[in-house]
């Protein structure tokens, strides 16, 4: 991983690649996203949040779409998380958001996976959060925690 | 408490150690599903599971845990021990259930107040 200026903590920004159905990657890009913010020395609790949030929609690209992209974007107010997937999208959001409510296969739910649990996860922990969905096409989700 | 002496207290095995040892527990937490051990577990836990695939590494070093015990005798991946080996997670087994190994840690930790 590239070296992170603790100066840039007020305007970074990095996109990082996701492979769909590899789950032996799976938590290397919420690690690099702590990682990141750890160094830049930002607020404990919001480094926590933000990990919380970038893992669970990793995990979501991961289990659900072919592919996908998360952007963390720093400036002096937000830390931005976007997960942008190109996969089978979201048929109903309301549906998708009710915890409990899960369509992952058994393969991933013997994995501790799937519990229904990581939308809400991302809801409870971001203060904004944005999901938009197109079925077929694909997915994307803005999480927002407030630096201020 | 460190977990050296959880080791030794509980006749634990010691599958990946991390750099020492001599991490202090804070509490701990019991999970087998992941994104409930993320949302409601807390840095310096000793993370009590079922869990042997190589993503409980990830969770446990996004949460700042202390380490992980696998229960009922069940062994880590070799994947596991070598993503742990790289994090920097000790990982351990016990011969107990995940509710006998939560009680005696529960006790040891004296957290009846939790």
């Amino acid at each position: 991983m590239h070296p992170v200026d603790i100066t840039e903590k007020n305007n970074y920004q990095r996109s990082f690649y996701v492979e769909g159905g590899n789950f032996t990657y799976a938590g290397i890009v919420s690690t690099s996203i702590k990682s990141i913010l750890k160094k830049m020395d930002l607020p404990v609790d919001l480094v926590r949040k933000s990990a919380i949030v970038s893992y669970e929609s990793e995990i979501n690209i991961v289990s659900y779409a072919k592919k996908g992209v998360i952007k963390l974007t720093i400036d002096s107010r937000t830390i931005q998380i976007e997960a942008i997937d190109e996969g089978p999208g979201i048929p109903d959001i309301e549906l998708a958001m009710q915890a409990g409510y899960s369509t992952a296969d058994q393969r991933i739910r013997e994995m501790g996976f799937g519990a229904g649990m990581g939308l809400s996860n991302i809801k409870r922990y971001a203060d904004v959060f944005d999901l938009t969905s197109e079925v077929g096409k694909g997915t994307y989700l803005k999480m927002i925690i407030n630096r201020i | 408490m460190d977990i050296e002496t959880i080791v030794k207290e509980l006749n634990l095995k010691v599958r990946a150690a991390g750099t020492n040892l001599r991490k202090n527990i804070s509490g701990g937490y019991t999970g087998d599903l992941l994104s409930d051990v993320m949302a409601n577990s807390q840095e310096g836990d000793i993370w009590i599971t079922r869990q042997v695939h190589q993503n409980i590494v990830a969770v446990a070093s996004l949460k700042d845990h202390a380490g992980i015990i696998i229960v009922n005798s069940c062994e880590p991946a070799k994947d596991t021990i070598e993503k742990a080996a790289q994090e920097n997670i000790p990982v351990m087994v016990s011969d107990l259930s995940a509710f006998e190994l939560t009680g005696k840690i529960y006790n040891l930790l004296g957290k009846k107040d939790r």
